[in-house]
């Protein structure tokens, strides 16, 4: 068990930069939330979304590259370094922050009807601006859709301890995470929110999928290839995802609800998104076994032009993926002034990944410019949202 | 005196074609109207009774300010599309609408409500309020299965409503997990949901209706209402089976 762990592979992974890429032109166009293309998006078809693919490729990531500088610089150093993109990732979340307020100042400014007198009162936090601002300076006030980079910055927070002992006791570290998720069915704890509630992703919940992630980068994943490379293990996957399938029609078209057993629908119901249910959880983890299976790391696939795109925007995920919510506010605004259709969503939908991945592609260009291209060199920079740089 | 007359009709002609351009808009696909539990104690209130005493009870989202608003409010629209839809039968609308309260607040307030109306269907109009206020998903389910069980214990139909699709204001409230909560909750119960969610969902997306619109004037908040009262009835009208017999022929 105390056996160190082999692997912080010196390569990149491109599987890592594609899924995670892939996952942040989801979670955009997820967030916008009258759009006819997210109909496309995996949270249709399964229990799982792209929210859970991003937390576990930044686990990963994060433990890819902190790991190998508290192997070789020691605890401090690395601590300090993560602290510094937590820090980071916190200055971009105000940021953001920031452009939400203007957004709900003009809305409140200019949007009047009286069928919606009850619903308007959600602008009344723009009558206590100092309550509000303080609140979401301490990220417990948080605007729809800006939960997962709080969750990420509590992650980071904890996340020196945990790397220290992935790298010594990786299972136990690991067991650790799991235990302390289990608990919480029982203990049911979260961090407060304002101005009422609780965090929508619980990061009591959420870190097993990040130290999951994580534990994998530091030889997990070999560990588990044993594992894997089993057909019953890949049939499993493949006998849970269609039965997820089948259990997300359901929600889609009510008529077929009748056909799913009440006694089911009493262990599965609520499917809860803020605890990582463990439907979810398991739902994720049959995506990636088989996605493992079917996509192996050394896949000529990942080097063909058509996948250069997710690729560049998952190596620049705290960019593009700031960028995203940015534009997802920015789309959703779009449409709400022009009252517009399918269409106007569809071409929406395609210019902000269009935005994304041109953003991607100059952030590619300016640090190759500087001397820190993100593909050929193994040297640690900061991690991407915990991890892309490396 | 024909002048007068003609006055009259005109304004009996512009009426009629209000109310049918009314109704005209209010058309909702069945697939929205769920009528999957009967409404059996509605049914035996107007086939042994002939009247209807119905409870509305709910949060700001269930009346309309400005003149004469609650005239205009779905409740009263709901009140006059049953009496046209099923004559010859009593029918009772009363309201006991508070701004702000959320659900847990109503749920406490129900006893109090069922022993004074005594009503046959009481209509649960839900959830705004506990968005707005964050209210934890957990906590609202709870408090709507209180509040249903009080409904249950008196003997009394429910007809749980959820929130208004409201697009402008969609990116600051999250209103979906509420009304995921309210789904699950009359699934598990067997309670009827009025999905007032998707059916105006519906008619901004079939253009019927704009409610990207930002204006200080009321016409469309009164069409809505009128349309909700209307998709409402018939929802009562579809699951207590009232539409058989006799009154198919009053019709």
């Amino acid at each position: 068990m105390a056996s160190p762990p082999q692997a912080i592979t010196g390569e990149r992974d491109l599987r890592l930069d594609l899924f995670r890429g892939v996952a942040l032109w989801l979670i955009f166009l997820d967030h916008i939330p009258e759009n006819i293309v997210n109909w496309f998006t995996i949270r249709n078809y399964g229990f799982s979304d792209a929210t859970e693919i991003f937390i576990f490729i930044s686990g990963y990531t994060a433990a890819f590259v902190y790991g190998r500088t508290m192997r070789d610089r020691g605890f401090v150093l690395s601590s300090a370094r993560i602290l510094r993109r937590a820090w980071q990732i916190y200055v971009a979340h105000i940021f953001l922050f920031t452009i939400f307020m203007a957004e709900i100042a003009y809305v409140a400014a200019t949007f009047d009807n009286p069928l919606y007198a009850e619903e308007m009162k959600i602008l009344d936090f723009l009558k206590q601006p100092d309550v509000t601002i303080f609140q979401a300076l301490l990220l417990k006030f948080k605007p729809v859709n800006m939960d997962v980079l709080p969750l990420y910055i509590a992650l980071l927070l904890l996340f020196p301890p945990m790397l220290f002992l992935l790298l010594r006791y990786p299972n136990f570290a690991l067991a650790g995470s799991a235990a302390v998720y289990a608990l919480n069915w029982k203990l049911d704890f979260n961090l407060p929110a304002y101005p009422n509630g609780v965090w929508y992703f619980n990061p009591f919940a959420w870190q097993l999928l990040f130290v999951f992630g994580a534990w994998c980068a530091l030889g997990g994943a070999q560990r588990l290839s044993v594992v894997l490379r089993s057909h019953i293990v890949l049939w499993l996957a493949v006998v849970y995802l269609v039965f997820a399938f089948v259990i997300t029609l359901t929600w889609h078209f009510e008529s077929l609800d009748r056909f799913v057993p009440v006694l089911l629908k009493d262990v599965m119901y609520p499917v809860d998104k803020t605890n990582l249910d463990v439907l979810r959880f398991a739902h994720f983890l049959a995506l990636a076994a088989v996605t493992v299976r079917f996509v192996p790391r050394d896949w000529s696939g990942l080097n063909s032009a058509i996948l250069q795109p997710a690729i560049r925007c998952g190596q620049h995920s705290l960019e593009v993926f700031c960028l995203g919510v940015f534009l997802a506010f920015a789309g959703q605004f779009i449409i709400a002034e022009s009252s517009g259709g399918p269409l106007l969503q569809t071409a929406i939908s395609l210019l902000g990944i269009f935005i994304m991945i041109g953003t991607a592609y100059l952030i590619s260009w300016y640090k190759g410019m500087e001397g820190r291209s993100p593909v050929p060199r193994v040297k640690t920079r900061d991690a991407d949202l915990a991890g892309g740089e490396a | 005196m024909t002048f007068v007359m003609a006055i009259l009709a005109t304004i009996a002609f512009v009426n009629g074609a209000a109310a049918a351009t009314a109704a005209e808009e209010c058309d909702v696909p069945e697939s929205l109207i769920s009528a999957e539990t009967d409404l059996t104690r509605v049914a035996n209130e107007i086939s042994d009774h002939h009247r209807l005493d119905i409870s509305v009870v709910g949060s700001g989202s269930s009346v309309l300010s400005g003149p004469d608003g609650p005239h205009f409010a779905y409740p009263a629209q709901l009140e006059q599309v049953l009496k046209e839809r099923l004559p010859g039968n009593e029918i009772k609308v009363t309201v006991h609408i508070q701004a702000r309260q959320v659900t847990a607040d109503m749920a406490a307030a129900l006893p109090k409500i069922l022993s004074e109306d005594q009503p046959t269907l009481v209509i649960w109009q839900a959830g705004t309020v506990d968005a707005l206020r964050g209210v934890e998903p957990e906590e609202f389910r709870t408090s709507l299965d209180q509040g249903l069980d009080v409904v249950a214990g008196a003997n009394a139909d429910a007809i749980m409503m959820n929130m208004q699709y409201s697009p402008r204001t969609e990116s600051m409230l999250n209103v979906s997990s509420y009304a995921d909560v309210m789904r699950w909750v009359a699934e598990q119960r067997g309670v009827l949901l009025f999905d007032r969610l998707a059916i105006m969902r519906y008619w901004s997306d079939a253009g019927i209706f704009d409610l990207y619109t930002a204006t200080s004037g009321y016409a469309m908040a009164h069409r809505v209402h009128e349309c909700i009262g209307r998709a409402l009835a018939s929802q009562i009208i579809s699951a207590g089976h009232l539409d058989a017999g006799k009154l198919q022929t009053t019709r």
